[in-house]
């Protein structure tokens, strides 16, 4: 047997979703599973601080973002369900986190994102989009403000680009710093908050609130047992959860201290990926690319009040009429009937005609059906719309619906529950 | 009955001119959790490496090979309500497809068990 899609042989033990087979190969042998094909990360894959210790709990490690990393542990499913249902820890110490710092860094960084950073206030985070001059999307990111200092959180597999695009963007005046004695853990799931608070994080400093009233989208400074920690309350998953930046050599000590919770697994980036399409969240280099603008990927709340009214970032001409016209095409989700995937590359007609493709699609375990993302003509975008995916041949009905897939369940202060 | 391997992780299981197909348990160790299996319609004619099934799993679908030529005598019910079988029981109760068997002289061109299990000690 032979994969006919995203992987060139069965037992490559390259994993795929980031690493991103070409879809137009699906259905040859072509081994296209190798991230030397697709990425700019060093030819031979580095480790990460947790390497050891995913390996003794049973990570089968592959090759992703230029980095050696468990892609499973027992099973993506069960692993999915437990992140769902208890908590996950999930080592993404192969991301970037950066530093932007120096008088007139707010500014300096507005010219190269669409956010009000003025509205961010100390301590908060927003979803944000590094643009290239025509709009397209060269990453997106979370910043955070600590008063005058910004950090950004960045993809693994295009951190090295970011770096290289803001050294040549930002003004002398700022100073870039890559935090890489960092690692980066996130702990997600219903039971993240309790598992977390077990291990009692201390403020660093006076002001800073206690870890129970770090809300969504926040980030304060902790300690643990003498161990500084970033603590962010975000991730990837769709469920309540944190992201805690992590020196290196305290990283081993926090993942063994986390998974002595009995609600505590460690989770591949298998089970990150099906539960990031079940949030409908985009995954770069898949749903979003320098090809596609903010606006065709749904990521117009990316560009705020402020930045509609005033323009001044890059790809701004082009954004704006986007917003005013309505893109050409839609990033969607679709509802696939039966039980085969359709994955990424996989044409999507209405009718005999080719309107769009698959940027990310699998099996969903929450809904126990296929889903997928799709990148399709505005025109059939409308949720409710019956189309047809194009699977290696085989036709699949899919029916456009919203997303996500599965609700949020993040954690809003003073909200109803 | 005799038991043979693909170098494409098929298993059959040959009595008299029957061969029971199914996929390896090193194989659906590979592919992770299934999710589906497309299975070939009754009377359908294969050819030795011509796709006979498609296995799909959390990670990828993938084609299964008919190791031999013949035609499609039965096919795996429990399947469609249980494709996980193919994970848990991959060389027995997680079969997928009977072939009654054109030529068993194509079975030479097989390995046993030992050589198999060789063959994946070398992946």
């Amino acid at each position: 047997m032979v994969p006919n899609c995203a992987e060139g042989r069965l037992v490559s033990n390259t994993y795929n979703p980031e690493d991103a087979g070409n879809p137009e190969d699906a259905g040859n042998l072509e081994d296209t599973g190798n991230p030397e094909d697709v990425d700019d990360g060093p030819a031979e894959p580095l480790t990460l601080p947790l390497d050891a210790w995913h390996r003794a709990r049973g990570g089968r490690m592959v090759p992703f973002a230029g980095y050696q990393m468990p892609v499973q542990y027992e099973g993506i499913i069960a692993e999915h369900r437990w992140t769902r249902s208890h908590a996950g820890l999930f080592d993404v110490s192969h991301m970037g986190q950066l530093v932007v710092s120096g008088e007139g860094a707010e500014a300096a960084l507005e010219a190269l994102l669409p956010a009000d950073l003025g509205l961010l206030k100390p301590g908060a985070l927003r979803y944000s989009l590094l643009l290239d001059d025509d709009g397209g999307i060269l990453d997106d990111l979370i910043v955070g403000r600590w008063a005058d200092t910004f950090q950004l959180v960045v993809n693994g597999a295009t951190k090295w680009d970011d770096i290289g695009h803001l050294r040549e963007r930002l003004p002398d005046a700022i100073t870039l710093s890559h935090r890489d004695e960092q690692g980066l853990l996130a702990l997600q799931g219903p039971s993240a908050a309790a598992a977390l608070a077990a291990l009692a994080p201390e403020p660093a400093m006076a002001g800073i609130a206690p870890l129970a009233a770090l809300g969504f989208m926040q980030t304060a400074a902790y300690v643990w047992q003498g161990r500084p920690l970033g603590i962010s309350r975000s991730g990837y998953t769709g469920e309540d959860g944190f992201e805690i930046s992590v020196q290196a050599e305290d990283i081993t000590a926090l993942a063994d201290a986390l998974c002595a919770h009995p609600e505590v697994k460690p989770i591949g980036l298998g089970a990150r990926d099906s539960l990031r399409l079940e949030a409908g969240l985009p995954l770069y280099g898949h749903d979003l690319s320098e090809a596609i603008d903010p606006v065709s990927a749904g990521l117009g709340f990316a560009i705020s009040k402020r930045r509609r009214a005033e323009g001044g970032f890059p790809g701004a001409v082009r954004i704006l009429a986007l917003l005013a016209d309505g893109p050409p095409t839609r990033r969607v989700g679709l509802a696939i009937e039966g039980r085969m995937a359709a994955r990424e590359g996989a044409k999507v007609l209405a009718g005999d005609t080719i309107i769009g493709t698959v940027t990310s699609g699998g099996f969903s375990p929450t809904l126990e059906r296929p889903i997928a993302m799709a990148r399709i003509g505005a025109a059939h975008a409308a949720p409710g719309t019956a189309l047809t995916i194009d699977a290696n041949g085989r036709h699949l009905g899919a029916i456009v619906v919203p997303m996500p897939f599965v609700p949020h369940r993040y954690h809003r202060t003073g909200a109803a529950k | 009955m005799t038991v043979y391997y693909t170098k494409e992780h098929e298993w059959i299981a040959v009595d008299g001119a029957i061969g029971t197909v199914g996929i390896s348990h090193f194989a659906q160790g590979q592919l992770g959790d299934i999710t589906f299996v497309e299975l070939p319609a009754v009377g359908k004619a294969l050819k030795a490496g011509e796709a006979a099934a498609v296995v799909d799993s959390v990670k990828a679908a993938s084609d299964v090979y008919a190791p031999v030529t013949g035609t499609v005598s039965d096919v795996n019910p429990a399947l469609e309500g249980e494709p996980e079988l193919v994970n848990t029981d991959a060389e027995s109760g997680g079969w997928l497809l009977r072939l009654t068997l054109s030529d068993p002289g194509e079975l030479d061109g097989l390995m046993d068990r030992a050589a198999y299990d060789a063959y994946v000690a070398e992946l």
